[in-house]
């Protein structure tokens, strides 16, 4: 498949990435690059394949619906950029 | 002194006999890290003050009389900056983490610290993991100890370097495409990636989550098999972890290797293989049939499609778990942002590097509505066939044999602008992450003076019979003794080939 500039800018905005004019060119070559390697995959006869997401065929295991970790809000949040009295602040979303 | 050049089952030996403390074992790696790592630039992070508190520690545990059945105890080890370690850095390699001091320790970590290892710091590694030569590291590129202008492979760049340069007893390292295995073939060490889900993942920071395995990266097998004894085993925290029993790894190293069918996979050999590589491979695999084993050749036809299904299910995996670096919980936040939008895309943008973003925008499009079907159910339907040929093949083979790359290391700068001479260094190794299985990359010898990997690969959960393998063969050889030329300064072997 050929891509193209608008195809590679929706998939940015879609990908949430601000990519630079100049970038954006260096990204569509080498996308390109990445989905002709992946169309080889279009000669392989893949009917009635089950498509694989675990190579052990493993399920989730699943556990009782309980609480088990402790509230760390105030840990956590000395890792963010920004807060204030519990919450993560980011710019103004409705004026 | 010398200390870094015991095994770790050496050292454990020799502390026990009082020889020396963990205190002196882990000043002494220290040191050699202040005066060495300016060149190699293997560790992100040094951990100095921790490290000798858990030194001194480990020594009291041992006067104590709480040395025994501890194979680790006062072991200085690194661990890949991938591993979150509560309290210090966990940058991945990238801008991103940089100011990112990790909340909570990884499994993989407490199980380490449970076993009394000494933690020396975190090793540089290619961003996210994503890379094959560690000049994707917002950290700079690490050089390889064995050659000035040579990369020491990726993305686990950094813990190769530093376990082939006696930086470190053993270190840690995760394995998505190749990651282990190509590094240690790379800096001539012993590397593992056991089978998905048999070690824990939490803590991890995630790049392809159907494909990501921790494994150790040593010296010797019979340190891998100590190290995956501690790492190994089912955790409630990762619900991909396998809830199978561990064995004893390092009772099994000693089982003859009579009758051991290794299978030469054709597709491996019919690449084109570097001449000195090739050669010692072949050496290598006469090697083991001195010790009993004999040849088969199997078929992995559909082996070839590994590299395009890698580059779409890491991609799309990728493009998922990267999601969450958005600037607003932790990480790197761009400055002045006009809106959520521009702080979201800013903040990922500067603060990702471009390999990173190419797999992001990959990803994003192949789980993109009207491609999904066509590209990510494909690559998932064509995994199935290459993980179906891999365990047919053991029907007829007990491990599978090859190469580990196909040729020794590139130089600094070589590859960085062909993307897919890059992603083809994994060519030999992605099948089984693929397939699930482990596989394990060992030294055979030296190629124009640079490190050869033989590959192993085993069926599912069957960790035991490659380092059993691996053990058997460096008993009888000395390749896995080699050391870089130059970073044994103080009184180690000066490295020659046997």
């Amino acid at each position: 498949m050929k891509i193209d500039k608008p195809l590679v800018e929706s998939i940015a905005e879609l990908a949430q990435l601000a990519l630079p004019g100049e970038e954006l060119n260096l990204q569509i070559d080498s996308l390109q690059n990445i989905l002709d390697l992946a169309d080889q995959m279009a000669a392989v006869d893949t009917q009635d394949v089950e498509p694989m997401a675990n190579p052990l065929d493993a399920v989730q295991r699943l556990r009782a619906d309980t609480v088990t970790e402790s509230d760390q809000r105030d840990h956590f949040q000395t890792h963010a950029p920004a807060t204030k009295d519990g919450l993560y602040l980011v710019p103004r979303v409705v004026e | 002194m010398t200390m870094h050049n015991r095994t770790i089952a050496q050292m454990g030996a020799d502390m026990a006999a009082g020889d020396y403390s963990s205190v002196e074992l882990t000043t002494h790696y220290l040191d050699r890290i202040a005066a060495e790592d300016v060149r190699l630039n293997s560790y992100i992070t040094g951990m100095r003050d921790s490290a000798l508190t858990e030194a001194a520690a480990a020594d009291a545990d041992r006067l104590n009389g709480a040395g025994s059945n501890r194979p680790l105890l006062g072991i200085p080890i690194a661990h890949k900056d991938i591993f979150c370690t509560e309290g210090t850095r966990t940058s991945a390699g990238s801008r991103m983490l940089d100011n990112f001091i990790a909340p909570y320790s990884a499994t993989v970590v407490e199980k380490f610290r449970s076993a009394g290892a000494i933690t020396l710091g975190k090793t540089n590694m290619d961003e996210f993991a994503m890379g094959s030569s560690n000049e994707t590291s917002f950290y700079g590129a690490v050089t390889n100890p064995w050659g000035e202008n040579r990369v020491p492979g990726g993305s686990s760049g950094g813990s190769a370097a530093a376990v082939a340069a006696r930086l470190c007893a053993g270190a840690t390292g995760t394995d998505t495409g190749g990651s282990i295995r190509q590094p240690a073939a790379f800096c001539g060490i012993t590397g593992l990636k056991p089978t998905y889900g048999r070690i824990s993942r939490w803590g991890i920071i995630a790049y392809a989550s159907s494909l990501d395995q921790a494994g150790p990266m040593t010296r010797s097998a019979e340190d891998a098999a100590i190290m995956l004894g501690v790492m190994a085993g089912a955790d409630e925290r990762d619900s991909t972890s396998l809830d199978v029993p561990v064995p004893d790894y390092v009772s099994q190293l000693d089982r003859p290797l009579t009758g051991l069918r290794l299978g030469r996979v054709r597709q491996y050999f019919e690449h084109d293989i570097d001449a000195g590589s090739g050669a010692r491979i072949e050496d290598a695999i006469n090697a083991l049939c001195k010790l009993g084993a004999t040849v088969v050749d199997v078929d992995l036809a559909n082996l070839r499609h590994a590299i395009p299904a890698y580059y779409v299910i890491a991609p799309a995996e990728c493009s998922a778990n990267l999601s969450r670096y958005d600037g607003v919980r932790f990480g790197y936040r761009c400055d002045d942002p006009i809106d959520l939008a521009d702080l979201y895309r800013r903040s990922r943008s500067e603060g990702l590097g471009r390999e990173v973003q190419r797999r992001i925008l990959a990803g994003t499009f192949a789980l993109s509505a009207g491609y999904y079907d066509a590209y990510y159910r494909k690559a998932q339907q064509v995994r199935r066939l290459i993980r179906d040929d891999f365990v047919n093949a053991f029907d007829i083979a007990d491990v599978l044999i090859g190469p580990t790359t196909p040729a020794p290391a590139f130089a600094l700068g070589e590859k960085t602008d062909d993307q897919l001479a890059m992603y083809l260094q994994d060519i030999f190794t992605i099948g089984a992450n693929l397939a699930g299985l482990p596989a394990l990359s060992m030294p055979v010898g030296l190629s124009d003076g640079l490190p050869v990997g033989l590959q192993l690969i085993a069926p599912h959960l069957e960790e035991a019979r490659l380092l059993n393998v691996a053990h058997q063969y460096q008993m009888g050889t000395d390749f896995h003794t080699l050391t870089p030329v130059g970073t044994v300064a103080a009184g180690g072997q000066p490295s020659e080939q046997p």
